[in-house]
């Protein structure tokens, strides 16, 4: 599979370049990788890394190394939506074993897994910086936090809903 | 080098005049012996190299003349440059020691200590570190991370659970050669050595990855599981090459060249050449050039006697002596000690008295429980 | 009621767009500095101000900024680290969430003083909506002349840029930052150099933090030695405390650095007490790295006197019987919690969030998790204790960066002041896989010895 950005994604690439100076253009891979995450399938396949390397005129290797360090970008294909469950200190002990649980029975997976139907992935992460705020976790760009079980199941109809409709 | 740009550093009370820029690492190599603090990363050849492994840490107990306060933590020798009047101490710190013993069991951890099938053994610096400041037993008790063993094209073999990722093969993928296709993944303790996709290392500088590592997680397929490193006599020998300076050494068994590889100095480093740079030889001159006929044998390579590999040299070889120094001429001066503490074992030997450090020839008065002679 | 400089403006509604924020006093900090002052005065406010980096070392923000390497030629650069990572650190978010214009004022003025005209924000990646008001925020500024060329007339450009990291508690190490800024791994650079003399694309470079740099603007408007005035010692100014865990209102709290631990805790004004009227068992003061300690050992020092929330009284005692100020992040834990569980999940933390690059911390956070982890599931001994002691001691200080001391302070704390607790885990395998080890003597008085 090759992968290409429309020209919207194109220009977005090229306003994150400009913000670097001359020649120093791999400064842009983080963002570009976000971007190239986001405007695909959710996760960095290697001929989409091949792909960014080739644009920010770097070698691939350079890119892999990268990719693999930051837990946000993801090597494996996931489901539509990620809840990444903070189980850090101060959401341990705010409840977020019994959170866990419960999405683990409400979703039939175990951490790292995602359902059958391709829709969530569950993943547990350390501190998000919502402390105050737990127990929480991230679904895509937002956090999900002071959550309680009804909570979750809001949540999970909230997403089921916008994949059936 | 002027005058002015001299520094002098004092290391384990030793002092040494070095240029300005001299790390304490390389200041110490120039005293020598035990003074050197072991590197397992650091590597004078490769830029950027060093400060990662731990092991070389040392104690400045004197910042400089100018600013003579100790420096708060234990320093990475290869990376920090000496002061005016620095005093620095190595094996004369308790700290150092300690945090050394540390690494080395760090180091340790997950390694697979799988010597006795390993082509490194023999010429394993992790080996000799471990001889030097280890432990006999592990306080891990937890499974050891592995990792698959991976092919890095036709000659170059990854074992990936022996690294101890010193990155030192990354910066000779990177100053060596214009392409580099391996580098470090994922990161913390599963951080790996890897090309992400399966891919060959084929530039033609790319073997001496092999030369540079310190263990054996990259090792030459062209030798491995040929011999041991010991049996085989390494011969300096050079070819006209038009790729590198073709000056290497034959690691030989009768007139058989089982391996080939760059000339190495004390450290373990490649050698410079004549003409001052760094002797890396090419894939033609390492991998493929196994007859005695490919090249112009030098003379016997001398190799260090405390390596294992120097128990070859035995008279009657070709090119190479019976040596003739005694005991304690190669052991730094030092006589040799009794090899075993028999205070444990004898009942004879009371009070506790050092046989090592008796001096001259004893007798029974030496023994004596009365005897106020204590060693 | 304390002494606020930085969400003072909180609360008033539609304070996070320009409008409003200038409506109510914004970027008068920018013209004072262009207009009436020069680079070098400005940091001598600063240094003047007392302000230390709010970052979690406590750096003098002024002297950090006075080692700024000028070559000829060469340009500068200012980096706001809003890579906010630490266990239980959750102001840097607050601050830029609601009042994204004060740090972007914050911002302005500190790159006229360091001569810096592209300023980069690394926030950490999980803050997206962050990024996006910030980039808002960003555009209004320049629509109305703040950013760009020739600010207010006086010739000075500057630029903020928003990067996004991705996931890395280490790039809120300085140098990790920079590499992760450059597109790299975020593995931390061996020093010196230090970033002062070359930093972001081997140029000079000023790495702050959010907070510090917000900061700035009260100082600026109104001096340094009003600003030095406020706190007490060298704990000047107000902090952001982010308060978390079984507390009755987490939250972000500007302090001013005088009120005292007991009084944080406990007030109506802060956070209002341990939840459900729980006893307060322990408290890691300063985000998850610093020592954790005992109520009484919070509370009150060894020696009896009342601890404040500011960086001297909170390191009263060492580590021996102290903690640090850290960045603020105040972690409450009630009678309920379990010090070994609690310290397993901050190992976990730290052995999955170091960076690989030095053998210590490599080795030793995933070795110190694995005991952890065999001592919470009641298959500890005795000797585990010990074993923990020693590779955190290992790995103390001989690492290349400070995750390392992060990951071993937490460890030595805890078995500091809670070996008892260890000890019950191990020795009753069974019944502490359903119960706990509770409060027993940590909320006790704190004896003196006369």
């Amino acid at each position: 599979m090759t992968y290409t950005f429309n020209e919207t994604q194109m220009a977005e690439l090229n306003r994150l370049v400009a913000r670097y100076p001359e020649g120093k253009q791999k400064s842009a891979l983080l963002p570009a990788l976000h971007l190239a995450q986001d405007s695909f399938d959710g996760w960095l396949p290697t001929e989409l890394m091949d792909y960014i390397a080739s644009l920010l005129k770097i070698e691939p290797i350079e890119v892999y190394e990268v990719a693999s360090f930051y837990s946000m970008f993801n090597l494996k294909p996931v489901g539509k939506f990620i809840f990444e469950v903070c189980q850090t200190g101060p959401c341990m002990i705010s409840g977020s074993d019994d959170i866990i649980a419960y999405i683990q029975e409400k979703l039939s997976i175990k951490p790292g897994e995602t359902t059958k139907d391709g829709v969530f992935t569950l993943k547990l992460v350390e501190c998000l910086g919502a402390c105050g705020y737990a127990p929480m976790m991230q679904v895509g760009k937002i956090f999900r936090e002071h959550l309680t079980k009804e909570k979750v199941d809001s949540i999970i109809a909230e997403y089921r809903a916008t994949v059936t409709n | 080098m002027s005058e002015q740009n001299l520094f002098k550093v004092t290391i384990d009370n030793i002092s040494i005049e070095v240029p300005a820029g001299t790390t304490v690492l390389q200041a110490a190599r120039l005293i020598g012996g035990q003074v050197a603090p072991p590197a397992m990363c650091f590597y004078s050849k490769l830029e950027g190299s060093g400060g990662k492994c731990r092991t070389c840490l040392v104690e400045v107990s004197k910042g400089s003349e100018k600013d003579p306060r100790p420096m708060p933590k234990l320093v990475a020798s290869c990376r920090t440059t000496v002061m005016d009047g620095m005093e620095v101490k190595n094996i004369t710190s308790e700290k150092v020691l300690d945090a050394r013993a540390g690494v080395v069991e760090f180091l340790l951890l997950n390694h697979p200590l799988d010597c006795p099938i390993c082509d490194q053994a023999g010429e394993c610096h992790l080996q000799d570190l471990s001889f030097e400041h280890g432990k006999a037993d592990t306080r891990y008790e937890f499974q050891r991370r592995t990792f698959k063993k991976h092919d890095l094209g036709k000659n170059i073999q990854l074992h990936m659970t022996r690294c101890i990722l010193c990155y030192r093969c990354v910066f000779t993928a990177d100053q060596l050669t214009n392409k580099r296709v391996h580098g470090i993944l994922d990161r913390g303790d599963h951080a790996e050595i890897a090309t992400h996709i399966e891919k060959s290392l084929d530039n033609e500088f790319i073997g001496n990855v092999i030369d540079v590592c310190p263990v054996g997680a990259l090792t030459d397929k062209t030798f491995r599981f040929k011999n041991r490193v010991w049996f085989l006599k390494p011969m300096d020998a050079h070819r006209d090459c038009p790729t590198c300076s073709g000056r290497v050494t034959l690691w030989n068994r009768g007139d058989e060249v089982y391996r080939v590889t760059a000339r190495k100095d004390q450290w373990g480093e490649i050698e410079d050449t004549p003409d001052g740079k760094p002797g890396w030889i090419c894939n033609t001159c390492r991998f493929d050039k196994k007859e005695t006929s490919d090249w112009t044998i030098e003379g016997p390579r001398e190799i260090s006697r405390q390596s294992v590999i120097a128990q070859g040299h035995y008279a009657g070889n070709i090119g190479t002596t019976k040596p003739n120094e005694t005991f304690k001429a190669v052991n730094d001066g030092r006589a040799p000690h009794l090899l075993m503490d028999i205070h444990d074992e004898s009942e004879v030997n009371q009070p506790n008295i050092h046989l090592g450090k008796i001096q001259g020839p004893s007798h029974g008065d030496t023994f004596n429980t009365n005897n106020t002679h204590k060693a | 009621m304390g002494v606020k400089l930085l969400l003072d403006k909180a609360n008033v509604p539609g304070i996070r767009t320009y409008e409003v924020y200038r409506r109510e006093g914004g970027y008068r900090s920018v013209e004072k500095a262009l207009k009436e002052m020069n680079p070098e005065s400005i940091v001598e406010e600063v240094k003047k101000s007392g302000l230390r980096g709010r970052g979690g070392a406590g750096f003098p923000t002024g002297m950090k900024w006075s080692f700024i390497a000028k070559p000829e030629g060469v340009p500068r650069h200012l980096v706001c680290n809003a890579d906010e990572s630490e266990p239980g650190t959750f102001k840097d978010r607050y601050l830029m969430e609601f009042i994204p214009h004060l740090l972007l004022e914050g911002l302005i003025v500190s790159s006229f003083a360091l001569g810096s005209h592209d300023t980069y924000i690394y926030i950490r990646g999980e803050y997206a909506w962050i990024t996006d008001i910030l980039e808002e925020a960003i555009n209004e500024a320049k629509a109305n002349g703040w950013l760009g060329k020739n600010i207010l007339r006086t010739g000075f450009e500057c630029n903020i840029h928003v990067q996004r990291g991705a996931g890395a508690y280490i790039c809120g190490e300085e140098t990790a930052l920079i590499e992760s800024l450059e597109g790299k791994r975020g593995n931390p650079r061996i020093k010196p150099p230090f970033p002062a003399i070359q930093g972001l694309w081997q140029r000079p470079t000023v790495v702050n933090n959010v907070e510090t740099l917000a900061a700035i603007v009260p100082i600026i408007n109104i001096g340094g030695e009003e600003y030095a005035k406020i706190g007490v010692g060298r704990s000047t100014g107000t902090k952001l405390i982010s308060a978390c865990g079984n507390i009755n209102k987490p939250g972000v709290y500007e302090i001013d650095m005088t009120i005292s631990v007991e009084e944080f805790i406990y007030s109506d004004e802060y956070c209002g007490g341990i939840k459900g009227g729980k006893q307060l068992k322990a408290c890691i003061p300063g985000g998850s790295s610093v020592p954790i300690l005992p109520a009484n050992l919070l509370l009150k020092t060894a020696t009896g006197e009342t601890r404040y929330m500011n960086y001297e009284s909170l390191s009263d005692g060492g580590f021996a019987t102290g903690s640090m100020l850290g960045s603020g992040g105040f972690i409450v834990l009630d009678e309920d919690q379990c010090i070994v569980k609690n310290t397993l999940t901050l190992a976990r933390f730290y052995r999955h969030e170091s960076c690989g690059q030095c053998s210590p911390c490599r080795e030793g956070t995933g070795w110190m998790e694995k005991i952890l982890h065999k001592i919470e599931h009641g298959h500890g001994t005795i000797a585990d204790i010990d074993l923990l002691w020693d590779i955190q001691r290992k790995i103390e200080g001989n690492t290349i960066c400070p995750l390392g001391d992060a990951a071993a302070w937490p460890v030595a704390a805890a078995i500091r002041h809670f070996r008892d607790e260890f000890e019950w885990h191990i020795n009753n395998p069974v019944l502490s896989q359903t119960s706990n080890f509770g409060l027993q003597h940590y909320a006790d008085p704190i004896h003196v010895p006369a």
